[in-house]
Formats: C-alpha cells, structure tokens, sequence
C-alpha cells in the first residue's frame, strides 16, 4: 500500500491505532509539563528563576488542554471505539470510513495548532484550560502568552469541536444501523453502550463549546462585547469601546460543555472496566440493564448540574442549591456502578492479570475520587475548598487516575486483538502495582494541602505564610509524581518491545465471550456479551456467536 | 401517446433496484449492503442536524443572556433584502421538492432542471445575504457597533456557513446528475441533502423570527 | 494478596491521615466557621466510611474469591433486583440528606442580607493588589472614575476628588474590621477576575468585573488572617495577597482617625 493511502487510511483499525498513538504522545507531554511544574514549586529559583510565573502559567494552561482534549478524549473513545466498536457488534467496517479519516486528521490539525502557541511571541497561554474572560479576552495587556498564543489556543478547540461532532457522527450511525443479525441493543457489550453515550454527549457539549468559542474569538479580534463589561482597566490604560458583556457568560458556555466532558472523559472507561472485570471474574456483569441506565443516568443529569463550577462565581445563589441538588444526585447512579462492579466480582473466579487489576484498581480510585466530589458538590462547604488544592486533587483522581486506569485496562486487554501480540505481564504487573500506589502517595495528600487552604494555579508559594509551612507535603508530592513518571517508562517500553518482539497471541487468548476475539466475518449473534459460568455450557465461557442451542439467559 | 408521459430518453434504464428493507431501529437484524448505507446516512444526518441544533442553542442564549443583562442594547434596523433573501430560499426548498418528486417519477430531466434551478437559487440566498451585510457595513453598522449587530452578524455568517455546506452537497449532486451518473446509490445522497436544505430553511425562519421580535 | 494487602493498608491510612487533622483548617473564628465546621465533619465520616468499606470490601472479594485451582465455576448471575433496589435507595438518601443539611449554611450566608447596621467597606482588587475603601465618618462612599485612577498616586479606586464626599474615604492596602461588629463586604474588580479568600471565616467569594457582589460576616476573635487571591489572574496571582485584621473596636476608631488625620 503506498505510503499516503496508509497514512489517510480509511481502515478504523488503522485509525484507532492513529488516535491511539496521537494520544500517548499528548500524554508524554502532558506529564513532562507537569513534572516541570512539580519540579518549580519545589525548586522556586532553579536554573537562575528561569521557570518564570508566565511559563509555569503557560505550562499548566498546555497541560491541562493537552490531558482534558487529547488523550482523555481522544483514547477512551476515539481510539478503542473506532478500532473494537465495529468488531463488537459484527460490522465490517465504521458507517462513514472516510469521514473517519477526516476527523482523526481534523484532531491532529488541532493538535498541531494548539502546540504552535508554545513558539510564537509571547508563548503559550496563561489563563488555564477554562481561559476565563477577561483574562482571556482583553489580548496581551492582560499577560504574557495572551496576545496569539490564547488565539492559536481557542482556534485549536474549534477545530477539536468540529472533529469531535465528525466522530459522533461515526458512532451513532454505527450502533444504530449497523448492528449484525441477532446484536440487539441489550445484547451489546457494555464499551459500545459507552461510546454510543459518550458520542451523544459530545455531539451535544462541542457544539456548545464551538459557539462560545466564536464569541471569545470575536471579543478578542472583532471588538465585541460578549464577555467583556465596561469599565476595564489594566497597566494604566482603560479599554475603550466595551461594555455590556458577562464574563459569567462565558463561565455558564464552558461549564455547560465543560461538565459533559468530564464525562466523556470517564464513562467508556467504565464500559471497559465493566468488560475487563467481567471476563476475568468468569461471570456475567451484575445487573447489565442497571448498568446501561446508569450510564444514561449520568449522561443526562451531566448536563445539569453545570453550576457547581460556579458555586463562588456570582451567580444566583439559589440556583445554586438546584445545582448542589442535581450534583448530589449524579452520585446515585455512579454508586450504583460501583455496586454493580463488586458484585460482578464476588462469587466469581478472579484472575489476575494486568488488564484486571487496573480495572480494579479503576473502581478502588474512582471511589476515592467520587467522594471528594460529594465535599465539593455542596455550595457550604465550597465556600472554602474552591478553587483550592482539594479540586485538583479530586479532579485528577477521577480523570487523570480513575480514566487512566480505564485506558490502562483497555490497552492490556485488547493489545493481542490490535497488535497480535501480548504484553509482557511481569512489566505489566510491576508497572501497576509502582502506579497504584503511587497515584495515591500523590493525590492524597494534594487533599490535605486543599484542607489548609492552598490556593490552586500558584506559581510559587513564597509570598502567603500559611502555605511556607506545607513545603513538606509538596515535596513529598513532588517526589511521589516523579516515581509515577518514572512507572509510566516501565508502560512505555513494555508497549514499543512488545508489539515487535512480545509472544504471539491467539484470536482469543483470555478466553472471552465478545466478538471482537472471534474472524467470523459475518457473525450472527446468539447469546448475551457476558455468558461466563453458565451452567448449560460446555466450558466457562459461551461466546456470543455459539451456536443457539446453549443455555443461556441473554 | 399521452402528453405526460415520459420520452423514452427519461425513463431510467434497467429495472428498479430493490427498495431497501426498513427493518425499524435497534433490532440488529443484520444489515449488510445497501439498506445499511441508506438508513446510516440518515442517523448520520440526524445527528449532524442535532449538533447544529445545539450551536444555534448556545448562541441564543447568549443572545437572551446579553440582551437581558445590560441596557446597551439597541434594535437593530435590518435591511429589507432578508425578505426577499428568505423568500429566494423558501422557493429553492420548493424547488428542490418538486424535483424529486420529479425523479420517483423517473422523469430523469425534470430532475436535472428542477434541481440546478434549486441550487442556483441557493447560491442566490448566499450572494443576498453578502448584499444585506454590504448595506449594513455601508450604514455604519458592523459587528462591534452594538451587542445588536454583533449576534446579526454571527447568526447570519454561521447559518451561511452551514449554508455553504448545503450548497456544496447540492451542487455535489448536480453534477452527478448532469453527467448522468446518478444510480441508486446516490438516491441517498439526494435526499440527505434535501433535508439538510430544509433543514437550513427552518433554520432560517427561526432566525428571522428571533431577529426581527427579539434583535 | 498484594493488592489487597495495599488496599487495606490504604483504607487505614487514608482514613487516620484525615483523622489526624494534621493538615486541617486553621481555627475558625465567627458563627458561620463553626457552623461550616459541623457540616464538613458530617460530610467528611460519611465519606470516610464510604471509602473505608469500599477499599476493604474490594480487598476481601479479592482474597475471597481468587481463583485457585480447579474448584468449580463462578457463580452464575445477572444481578439481583432487590438489593439494586436497596442499595440504590439509601445512597440516594444519604447524598440527598447530606445536600439538605448544608442548604441553612449556605443560605445564612447568601440568601440573608447584611444587617442594616453592617459597616460597609469596599473591595476593588486589580492585578495583583487589593484596595479596601472606607466611607469615613460621613457613612458616605465618594464617587468614582476610571479616568481618576493613579495607581502611582495612590489612587487606585480612582477617587474623584471634586466630590465632597470622597474627601474622608480612607482607601487601605490591608482590610481592618471591629470584632463583633457585622461588616458588609462589596467587592469589585477593575481588570481580571479574582477571588477574595480568608481560611478562618471560611468564606470565599470571586470579584467579577461589572458586578458588584455583597459579602457579609462578623468577627468573633481579634487576629491577622491572610487573604490569598484564589482566581488565577494573571502572572502576579502567586503574589497577590494582604491581610484582615480584626481588632477591638477602639483600635480600629483609633486606625481610622489617624487615617483621617493623614489625609489632612
């Protein structure tokens, strides 16, 4: 195949595999930005102060975009779904092959567009991945990093929108029409139930984003006041010309996309943590129905409770009790998934390899994560805790822990499907158990520092008292984050080794039930995704397309 | 031979593919081939039509949000041309129905004329719509004259971009059928981007009447 | 095993470590500190327990329920509905009842108006300091333009000088409020956002640009409190701090007359 029909390949293996490695590389990134990061709080004045405020600023505005959009985004959904979402239910192909293309090619434009904003003058923006107005909106009298760095940032989300609808697009037409005979909705493995909601949310959350986008665009560029109030004045200078607008508009656009995409964030690293368990607990996933209204649960009430973002913004406090309310709420059907992924595993026959212990390691952080939010969730108790050390804390167990593992156990999993090779398991096994525990020796006391009030996006800590006395904890942290980073290469090397060199795997070496691990080329589905242990069956696992003559209850 | 029926040259030749079987949504009854291809296209297009929807969404509220917050907000006098523009796409819709409605009847010409006057029309809409931003820019008025204007001139230059999207389909499928490549596959992609068109016409509507009574 | 051995140890720890209160909140210092204190440690042992009996049961499933050598399949079942039912019932009131109970907290500080007695002071913060200005003894706030603004001058409010009843507003770089006494907060911002934080009150509140957003308390012990800005600003954010001192409220008649007698 020549060398440009492979690189715009229309095969959505080849693009999972695209997206895939489009990710890794954003998470290699990200994480040497934050080690940076980790490394200046600790070392104000290393290399002569060279770490600047603007460029921890930047750092951190690059490393949360590059996290939230390109790989937590970009791998649970786009790179496992394009490549097993037509495999798991019988079709031969995504509904739109070229289209899927164009839009892993439209991501990595995006990609492409919002690195540049590290070499142009002034650099890479300061104003967070939220880039709240006005901050974000005045241009380069508002800092360092504002002037084209923050255009390039926001016209890099634009083109990450308009992929991500081209993607969803993919998706839904796929589950919806393309389903093989006997592949009903309730017979579908619980991941396609995950990127068929996570589709639909995005579809909904981008083009939120895409439109509040424009409008910042136009406030920076068109002298438009969409966000901008009257009144403004910076450096001696008063801006002309502005007035009427709310930078609390611009809080109620992001947030309405923003709290969506958490959740697009996690929910098909549920489905797979529901996959994973259940093949290698040997028994049906508990309560698969419960499971799926779960799922749609949390995608609906994800669109309403916004405002918990908002809490000490300056909106009506009253809507934020119907915010608190509904926030709360959204922990049911999470608790329920919990429920439901414990009793998968008890009564089953655990084993446990890699792939099993991240899916359970998966539910241990995700707990940890989801509790914090249940502090956060309440306006009382925000009135501290916002925008403190607790929220990075809480965010980054669920997202970059809780989702990580999601795709950690996906990777281990599905490697033999995509590569025809297995990971090394011993590697596996050290990688995890270095990670587990060390993702809890970094977050956890990152709550701590938030419980004494550390101020979050803070550059340094040597001009507030209170905060000289936890240096300690910070340093702990520090070194906690390094000897994660460190446990990734394990991950690195195990995964580039591997794919030339690691033992050849069979079409189903975990022994499971889904049809991504058989060749048929035109399945025809009996049973459910999660028959293990049925006793009509002659071995612990019936496969979906085994002949109808099995017992079973799907 | 009676007057209406068609020439020899129009009817399509060979026997008429077999309509695609509509097995309903979620039975996973196997879909392999071309009705697969048709009812995907269709998901495909509703869920674009939803994405759309929640732009559109976003910017009205901002547009309520903004209008209500401050009370710089002044009306807008709109130019006159977005009647007649709003006019030119309705009839192009028009158009276009009626050419396919030319084509189940398998009179392969009546399509071809019916179909390019459609999409002449639309290109029409476009080029009014560029005229009704040249009277306003030539009256003082541009984006950051008012919050007004503003929302004028974002809502008006997205929908044209959408439009231009339609456009591009239909004129995709002009050509297709001027060079008479048009077989049955590409029956759906006819009518994917007619409702898309009709779509952008209620679009439309929607605008004007949020534009007129609230802008 | 190890995972397990790992999840135990972490159910313990994490719980002593929030025990301990060895990274805690400073000492609260009004009402509101104290009433904010009692939801959090009810919020903090329910989550507590969640976690602790969350990471516990995950480890014994795991020892429990190994798979060791050809001892039979797994247990075949699709779920039961009544403990669905039940679990998914008393998670919904626990999370609910926990909402209900911190809805008075919040509403005594949001929904109820300063007391008509509050003394008012006004907050501009900019990047990267704060202002807090004080009516002077004609209880008058004097009026304001951007065009007067000098921060070189010390004029950062941008006092208008022609205006009779600017000539006594004292504007400081540190806020100073009489203990027992209900102070009204107005807080404004002249550039960015930015968010106005002091631990012990336990209260925080963001400075929107255009708004102008009423925060009230009153002080029931004397002390200096950090201010740390707690909404990224901009470079400075690190930087942008000062103090509240609440004093008795002859030190602060006494602080605000010599304040007059300067401007004189």
């Amino acid at each position: 195949m020549t060398l440009r029909r492979r690189i715009f390949s229309t095969d959505h293996r080849t693009i999972g595999k695209q997206y895939y490695f489009l990710g890794l590389f954003s998470v290699l990134l990200g994480v040497a930005l934050s080690l940076v990061m980790r490394y200046h709080v600790v070392h104000p004045k290393a290399l002569g102060g060279a770490i600047s405020p603007e460029l921890y600023l930047s750092l951190m505005t690059m490393h949360g975009t590059l996290m939230v959009f390109f790989v937590l985004t970009v791998v649970p959904q786009s790179a496992f779904g394009n490549y097993f979402l037509p495999l798991q239910i019988g079709a031969r192909e995504m509904a739109f092959p070229r289209l899927n293309m164009f839009s892993f090619w439209t991501t990595a434009a995006s990609l492409a567009v919002l690195l540049s904003a590290f070499f142009v003058e002034g650099g890479a923006p300061i104003s967070g991945w939220t880039a709240y107005p006005p901050l974000s909106a005045v241009g380069r009298i508002a800092g360092p990093g504002e002037g084209l760095g923050q255009t390039l940032w926001i016209v890099s989300i634009g083109i990450f929108c308009v992929a991500s609808v081209m993607g969803s697009i993919n998706f839904v037409a796929t589950i919806a029409d393309l389903r093989c005979k006997g592949m009903t909705l309730m017979r579908m493995p619980l991941p396609c139930w995950s990127w068929l909601i996570t589709a639909l949310l995005s579809l909904l959350a981008f083009a939120v984003l895409l439109g509040a986008a424009v409008l910042l665009l136009l406030d920076r560029s068109a002298g438009t006041s969409f966000f901008l109030p009257a009144g403004l004045y910076f450096n001696d200078t008063a801006i002309q010309g502005r007035a009427g607008g709310s930078p609390l508009l611009w809080q109620h656009l992001f947030w309405f996309f923003g709290h969506p995409e958490v959740y697009i964030a996690i929910i098909p690293g549920m489905g797979i943590v529901s996959h994973v368990l259940s093949a290698f607990s040997r028994k049906p996933v508990f309560g698969y129905r419960a499971m799926v209204y779960a799922m749609v649960a949390i995608a609906f009430l994800g669109f309403v409770v916004w405002g918990h973002h908002m809490f000490m913004s300056g909106m009506s406090p009253y809507s934020a009790v119907a915010f608190s309310l509904l926030t709360l709420a959204i922990g049911v059907p999470s608790a329920i998934k919990t429920f439901n992924w414990m009793g998968t595993m008890w009564g089953g026959r655990l084993r446990f390899t890699t792939a099993m212990l991240f899916a359970i390691g998966f539910v241990s952080v995700f707990v940890t994560g989801g509790l914090s939010g249940i502090v956060l969730g309440q306006p009382a108790l925000d009135l501290y805790f916002h925008d403190t050390a607790f929220v990075v804390a809480h965010f980054h167990m669920i997202m970059g822990v809780a989702a990580t593992f999601g795709i950690f156990a996906g990777t281990f999993f599905w490697f033999p499907r995509m590569f025809g090779r297995t990971l090394n398991e011993r590697l596996g096994k050290l990688h995890f158990y270095l990670t587990f525990a060390g993702v809890y020796a970094l977050f956890i006391p990152m709550h701590l520092l938030g419980l004494a009030g550390t101020p979050r996006r803070y550059s340094d800590f040597t001009s507030v008292d209170f905060l000289g006395a936890l240096m300690p904890l910070h340093r702990f942290i520090t070194h906690a984050a390094y000897t994660v980073a460190a446990a990734q290469l394990i991950f690195v090397v195990n995964l580039f080794w591997s794919l030339k060199k690691g033992p050849r795997a069979g079409v189903n070496p975990w022994e499971a039930t889904t049809l991504e691990w058989t060749d048929a080329a035109h399945p025809v589905v009996h049973h459910g995704p999660y028959e293990y242990s049925s006793p009509g069956a002659a071995a612990d696992f019936t496969m979906q397309t085994d002949a109808p003559n099995i017992r079973s209850e799907a | 031979m009676m007057k209406n029926m068609p020439a020899a040259r129009d009817v399509v030749q060979g026997p008429p593919p077999p309509p695609p079987v509509d097995r309903g949504w979620g039975d996973g009854d196997g879909n392999d081939g071309r009705g697969a291809d048709r009812r995907a296209s269709f998901t495909g297009l509703f869920v674009l039509l939803a994405a759309t929807i929640m732009v559109f969404a976003a910017l009205t509220s901002a547009f309520i949000v903004r209008r209500g917050m401050s009370d710089d907000w002044t009306s807008l006098h709109k130019p006159p041309i977005l009647w007649v523009n709003t006019a030119i796409l309705l009839a192009s819709s028009f158009l276009l129905d009626i050419s396919r409605r030319a084509l189940k009847a398998r009179h392969r010409t009546k399509f071809n004329f019916w179909w390019s006057a459609g999409t002449a029309l639309g290109i029409l809409f476009l080029v009014g719509q560029a005229f009704a931003w040249r009277q306003l820019r030539n009256q003082g008025v541009f984006i950051a004259t008012n919050p007004s204007s503003s929302f004028f001139y974002v809502l008006t230059a997205a929908h044209a971009l959408h439009l231009l999207g339609g456009v591009t389909a239909l004129v995709y499928v002009d050509v297709q059928a001027l060079r008479l490549r048009l077989g049955p596959a590409k029956r759906t992609a006819i009518d994917i981007s007619a409702i898309y068109w009709h779509f952008l016409d209620a679009l439309w509507i929607y605008l004007m009447v949020l534009m007129y009574v609230w802008g | 095993m190890l995972l397990a051995a790992i999840l135990g140890a972490l159910a313990a720890g994490v719980v002593w470590l929030f025990a301990a209160k060895i990274w805690w909140f400073p000492p609260g210092i009004d009402a509101h500190a104290a009433a904010y204190d009692e939801q959090f440690l009810r919020t903090i042992i329910i989550c507590g327990v969640v976690f602790f009996l969350a990471q516990a049961v995950l480890a014994i499933v795991l020892v429990r329920f190994r798979q060791r050598g050809n001892q039979g399949r797994a247990r075949y079942s699709h779920g039961d509905r009544r403990l669905e039912f039940l679990w998914t019932v008393t998670t919904a009131i626990v999370f609910l009842g926990l909402a209900l109970a911190g809805t008075k907290l919040w509403a005594r500080v949001h929904f109820d108006e300063a007391p008509a007695d509050a003394l008012p002071i006004e907050v501009t913060a900019k990047q990267f300091t704060w202002s807090f200005r004080y009516a002077g003894p004609d209880e008058k706030f004097g009026r304001t333009a951007l065009r007067f603004i000098n921060d070189a001058a010390g004029n950062p409010v941008g006092l208008d000088g022609a205006d009779p009843a600017s000539r006594d507003d004292i504007v400081s770089a540190t806020l100073r409020v009489p203990v027992n006494r209900p102070v009204k907060l107005i807080l404004r911002s002249r550039d960015v956002i930015h968010s106005f934080f002091v631990r012990e009150l336990r209260l925080k509140q963001d400075l929107v640009p255009g708004m102008d957003i009423p925060l009230h308390f009153q002080a029931e012990r004397t002390g200096t409190f950090e201010v740390p800005c707690s909404e990224l600003c901009g470079l400075g954010h690190s930087q942008m701090r000062t103090t509240m001192q609440v004093m008795t409220q002859r030190e602060f008649d006494a602080w605000l007359a010599a304040r007059e007698a300067q401007k004189r």
